[in-house]
């Protein structure tokens, strides 16, 4: 994948935001508390959710999805109509072939034709038929992919995807979720817990606290060379800060190893 | 002391050698002991029933069984041949059949559609599931006098009580699988914004399809089981009348013939069933391979 790397120009996108949310709190009885998140995404732009277990990203997706029927709260959500969810596993219907999977719930003659273009983008063109069994990890998750993409979506929310994904896969899938997200350009909104997953593929980093909005922050990172290299590890080194991560305690990774000390 | 000398020496040399030999690795890889069963032979369940069948031959010819107790296998055969050599047996089988395959139809739809009521509603559950649930305490057996009352003893006696017992374990099995729909799959219909009929036809009912096909294979056990025992009653036909009738001869072998259709008919079915369920379920990774 040697598509370059375009750091976002705000003004370039468009100026409404699709997603607008404010002072949005949710109680629950357990966990996932929101207490006041104010957010906006606007089209075409990836937006990265960070934090440590507990403090609510999931359930802002989960709000955002409009999938918590039982939740108590206050706030205002506005989110676009055509919406769609990347869980952390594929869930896809086992007793359904993949291309019936990639176009449930969709009408009309040319279904199958979208679904096909679909799963072509994916690079799985020719496995419509076969089961979702018959489908390693990572195929499955293009699948969900697929089967999100093919609805066009104004607003794309996934749920640590790439979570279950081996670290090979994963790094494949990265590229395939930017080349994707910038060729349909949807408003993303990526919950993660991989800080350097987020800043690879983030235009702005969300970190979430306790139900609040700890840190939002641009991610404006040169295609490659030294520079790159040197911005990318200042950063995780600010946001692993901001999750209360000393950097020697965090895994080496690939991208900051030639880093300068 | 000079004696031993020799031994020692002899043992120090062949210390090297010994530490050669492959043995050692040989006692490692042992070492592992296998702990599971093993991958069974398909055809492995007939040994018990073959070695029956040894058992009854052999204490046949020795005379060790009375063959006023239990005829030998080969006068049971004999007997067999004779019976549908007369066409009772082939009549009395075809109207047991019919009463079986009638009791399992009107229980199966009957099972079906108080399962969909009850369990794609919250307010059908309420009303139905109670209702099965008290139904399921009370035996059917005990039900009988009641339908002989209310139905008499012909035929339409004898299909209430089977399609009762299989409307049961349809009823109880299709009901769970449908309530048991993961939640994820109904969040994931719920972003894809599918209808609710789409929802159901799409997610729940393939959803639910193992468990109302476990429910079939129990269907098919329970109206055998209730046609034994309304043929025992006051039936003028069929596999359970000719055992009766036989009982009253003391013709044993006859007894005995009827026994093996019994056996027959409902390993057959059962073997039906899951053929079924194997072409249903393809997309179940541990069906049929």
């Amino acid at each position: 994948m040697n598509a370059p790397f375009t750091p976002p120009a705000p003004e370039s996108l468009a100026c409404e935001p699709v997603v607008r949310v404010r002072r949005l709190s949710r109680r629950f009885t357990l966990k996932g508390v929101l207490d006041g998140v104010d957010l906006e995404i606007r089209r075409g732009e990836f937006v990265a959710l960070l934090g440590r277990s507990g403090c609510g990203k999931s359930t802002l997706l989960r709000a955002l999805a409009r999938l918590d029927h039982e939740a108590e709260g206050d706030g205002e959500i506005v989110v676009p109509e055509r919406r769609s969810v990347v869980f952390q596993d594929a869930r896809l219907l086992p007793w359904k072939r993949v291309l019936d999977n990639v176009i449930l719930g969709l009408s009309g003659p040319d279904a199958e034709a979208r679904g096909v273009r679909a799963l072509l983008e994916v690079e799985l063109l020719g496995r419509e038929a076969s089961w979702p069994y018959e489908l390693s990890g990572g195929e499955q998750q293009r699948v969900a992919l697929a089967r999100s993409l093919v609805r066009e979506p104004e607003l794309l929310l996934a749920d640590e995807p790439f979570g279950a994904l081996d670290a090979l896969t994963r790094i494949r899938m990265h590229a395939l979720l930017k080349r994707l997200s910038e060729a349909h350009r949807p408003a993303v909104l990526l919950v993660t817990h991989d800080v350097d997953e987020a800043i690879e593929l983030a235009h702005r980093v969300v970190v979430l606290e306790q139900g609040r909005v700890a840190a939002d922050i641009a991610v404006e990172l040169p295609p490659d060379g030294p520079e790159r290299s040197v911005r990318f590890a200042a950063l995780r080194r600010q946001l692993l800060g901001r999750l209360g991560v000393a950097e020697r305690e965090a895994a080496p990774t690939l991208i900051s190893s030639g880093d300068p000390p | 002391m000079s004696a031993q000398s020799p031994t020692l020496f002899s043992a120090v040399l062949k210390r090297p050698d010994a530490a050669r030999r492959p043995w050692v690795a040989t006692k490692a890889v042992r070492a592992v002991r296998r702990l599971g069963v093993g991958k069974p032979d398909p055809l492995g369940w007939l040994l018990g029933p073959a070695l029956l069948l040894l058992v009854w031959t052999l204490g046949s010819m020795s005379g060790l069984i009375d063959a006023r107790i239990l005829p030998a296998p080969w006068a049971t055969v004999s007997t067999a041949a004779d019976l549908i050599h007369e066409g009772r047996l082939q009549a009395n089988l075809a109207i047991s059949a019919w009463r079986a395959a009638q009791g399992l139809a009107f229980g199966v739809v009957a099972g079906v559609l108080v399962a969909l009521a009850s369990g794609l509603s919250l307010w059908g559950g309420y009303v139905f599931d109670g209702l099965v649930q008290v139904k399921r305490a009370i035996p059917v057996l005990a039900l009988i006098p009641l339908i002989v009352l209310w139905f008499g003893i012909g035929e339409t006696m004898k299909v209430t009580v089977i399609a009762i017992s299989v409307f049961i374990p349809i009823y109880l099995n299709t009901h769970a699988a449908l309530r048991g729909i993961e939640t994820r799959y109904v969040e994931l219909a719920e972003t894809l914004g599918l209808s609710r009929w789409t929802f159901v036809r799409q997610v729940v009912l393939p959803g639910a399809l193992p468990g109302f096909l476990l429910g079939l294979r129990f269907a098919v056990m329970a109206a055998w089981l209730a046609l034994v025992v309304v043929e025992q009653l006051n039936a003028t036909s069929g596999i359970g009348y000719m055992i009766n009738l036989a009982r009253t001869y003391a013709q044993s072998d006859v007894i005995v013939v009827g026994l093996v259709v019994y056996a027959l008919l409902g390993l057959t079915s059962d073997l039906a069933v899951r053929q079924v369920e194997t072409r249903a379920l393809a997309w179940r990774r541990t069906f049929g391979r």
